[in-house]
């Protein structure tokens, strides 16, 4: 499989009054071709920011990426000047986010909204680039395109938003798609109608997709693999089959545990106790440590070495280290 | 099941949004609430399931209909008796950011309601009584001298229940309690308000658009579609027999964390969009997206009758 995308210790950084928050703190991930990679964790794991920095949208200051390699198609973005990027940005990568609300512009018709991009980055013509976004309207499941394209956003209902972004989105037809929470602020009824939207349209346009997400019930239903992060890391990577039915970090059990499901009769939830760390001093060993129901000496004193499980499944956690997993064995003996 | 506590009866109510529109927020609503039960409230935004609570409340006048706690009509209420009721009925809010006031300390939040009430004498009786909610919400102590923005997200919802908890109230409406917080963090939340019902035998309306969550707290569960109360039944039926083609479909949407039986499933995708309640559709308010919408549909509303013992629709499907 042909690699699209891969980020190598990347570090992101946020100067405020209080400190410098260090929000992402050594990610590595790689995004094959056509595949759907969803990145979940909770508030605060540095999710955004990492899809931010991928497009480098850190507003700096107070941001910076202090380190790292984002290497798409062997170009390593992190280098680019801001009008190299200008020229990536809706070409090549395109980015969707959460509020469909506050993502298109009140003042001007979806129709101009939708072929900006397209007149911006390519030689096309103001009929050609109407036929493209009329194309758009249709491929998103706008009805009545023609008349739709004349009207202003507050025309349409939240789910409708949501389509347009998307068809904005994929106006240029980019390799990259980075949907950042794109169905937190829909109800339940319209999420499934544009769940059911990205199945369609990486099956038309072959698009690879990043999705950003702290919901386990989109994840299992759209993506194929999935990066587990905590407290500025990913503390787990592997296939949806590893994640949901091999699960080895205790974080990435105890965020599958705490998650009700519709399915099954459950007396009391398992939560995670206690709270993420706070990042302003993010702690030496593995993040988890304090909430951690396993948690060994080494692991607030050393961070974690990544074990490969297999191919597809990496894991950064002391458990999987050869002398815990004896330990482990001996204590389930006894 | 203990005797019922709270009576809704045909509810509705109006909002007045310019001389000749009118929101239809809540249409002809019914439903009762018993001692000690948990009863759950679900739907989509704008289905008017916080309109409900806050009507109960009295915190809004309602437009027709009746809603009697204990057998009075709170809406009929005298000031002086309105604010007595207040110590039985509390609410637990939904955004933990915006509903502590910044400037407060923890302490001054939670003691609030008992002063408004004169509840105690001394002021060391208040702060004793401080500590004691902040332990049984799972804080300690050394936090009522803290400021809302020193804690997290869950932290401020355990303060809210607290505060809710300083009158010892009967009843209490949780209006999305747990939405705003990340997933680890709800399911604390969810069992603590288990806890606390189960050690006080409190009442619960319990109001969200989670249904997996929902399922997990409430004994039964109405389901609302764009002001009006389409399905009622105990929670382990709905899920196991939903009735009406709505909730068939809200709970096919939800997508279930687990890919091998998230494939297997069969979805209802409903089409189009939650219709106005301004201009609500005649007859029957789903049938614009109903998959098996009749010719009677758009004549006449369906009623809202028990199918089976317990089991409420309102769909011309089962009539």
């Amino acid at each position: 499989m042909e690699t699209l995308l891969e980020v190598r210790d990347l570090h992101v950084t946020f100067s405020t009054y209080g400190g410098t928050v260090k929000a992402v703190r050594g990610v590595y991930f790689h995004l094959n071709k056509g595949e759907t990679l969803a990145i979940v964790g909770e508030s605060g794991c540095g999710k955004s920011v990492t899809s931010q920095a991928i497009m480098r949208l850190i507003p700096e200051p107070p941001g910076k990426i202090t380190k790292g390699e984002v290497i798409f198609k062997g170009k390593d973005l992190a280098s680019y000047t801001e009008k190299q990027m200008r020229a990536i940005r809706g070409v090549d990568i395109s980015m969707i986010f959460q509020d469909p609300m506050t993502a298109l512009n009140p003042t001007l018709t979806i129709g101009t909204q939708l072929m900006e991009g397209l007149r911006e980055h390519q030689a096309v013509s103001g009929e050609e680039a109407k036929i493209k976004a009329l194309e758009m309207m249709h491929l998103v499941g706008i009805p009545n395109p023609k008349e739709r394209l004349k009207q202003y956003p507050h025309h349409f209902s939240g789910g409708m938003r949501q389509r347009i972004v998307i068809a904005m989105a994929l106006i240029c037809e980019p390799e990259l798609l980075i949907a950042d929470e794109p169905t937190t602020a829909l109800d339940v009824t319209i999420q499934a109608q544009i769940l059911e939207l990205f199945g369609h349209i990486q099956a038309t346009t072959g698009v690879s997709i990043i999705l950003i997400t702290h919901d386990l019930g989109v994840v299992a239903k759209i993506a194929d693999r999935i990066a587990v992060m905590y407290a500025g890391k990913i503390i787990e990577t592997g296939t949806k089959h590893d994640i949901f039915y091999d699960a080895q970090h205790p974080y990435t059990k105890g965020l599958l545990n705490s998650v009700p499901r519709l399915d099954l009769k459950e007396e009391r939830l398992t939560p995670i106790d206690g709270t993420p760390p706070d990042l302003f001093s993010p702690p030496r060993g593995c993040p988890f440590t304090p909430r951690c129901p396993l948690a060994m000496e080494v692991c607030g004193k050393v961070y974690p070495v990544t074990t490969e499980r297999s191919r597809s499944h990496h894991v950064d956690c002391w458990l999987q280290d050869e002398r815990a997993q004896q330990l482990l064995a001996r204590t389930a003996n006894q | 099941m203990g005797k019922v506590i709270l009576e809704v009866n045909r509810l509705q109510k109006f909002f007045e949004i310019s001389r000749n529109q009118t929101l239809q927020a809540v249409n002809d609503v019914s439903f009762q609430i018993s001692q000690g039960e948990t009863f759950g409230l679900v739907g989509e935004s704008g289905c008017g399931k916080s309109t409900i609570g806050r009507t109960i409340l009295g915190l809004y006048d309602k437009t027709a209909g009746e809603v009697l706690y204990d057998g009075k009509d709170i809406h009929a209420l005298k000031e002086n008796e309105k604010f007595q009721l207040h110590r039985k009925m509390q609410m637990i809010f939904q955004d933990p950011y915006a509903s502590l006031n910044p400037r407060s300390t923890v302490q001054e939040i939670i003691s609030e309601p008992m002063e408004v009430h004169h509840i105690y004498r001394h002021k060391h009786e208040i702060k004793e009584r401080v500590y004691h909610l902040l332990e049984e919400v799972g804080l300690q102590r050394e936090h009522a001298n803290r400021y809302p923005h020193e804690f997290s997200g869950g932290q401020r919802q355990r303060i809210g229940i607290a505060r809710a908890l300083a009158l010892e109230p009967d009843f209490i409406i949780a209006d999305e309690p747990i939405s705003a917080l990340d997933v680890s963090v709800q399911a604390q939340i969810v069992n603590l308000l288990k806890e606390i019902q189960r050690e006080k035998g409190l009442t619960f309306l319990f109001i969200a658009h989670d249904l997996s969550m929902v399922k997990q707290i409430s004994d039964r569960i109405g389901v609302m579609y764009l002001g009006n109360l389409v399905e009622l039944t105990q929670a382990e039926a709905l899920y196991e027999r939903p009735l009406h083609p709505y909730t068939k479909a809200l709970l096919s949407a939800i997508p279930i964390p687990d890919p091998v039986v998230e494939e297997k499933r069969e979805r209802i995708i409903l089409q189009g969009e939650l219709p106005s309640p301004i201009s609500p559709p005649s007859g029957c308010v789903f049938r614009t997206r109903c998959p098996r919408a009749m010719n009677i549909c758009e004549q006449q509303k369906p009623p809202f009758q028990e199918i089976e013992p317990g089991h409420y629709v309102a769909c011309h499907l089962y009539h």
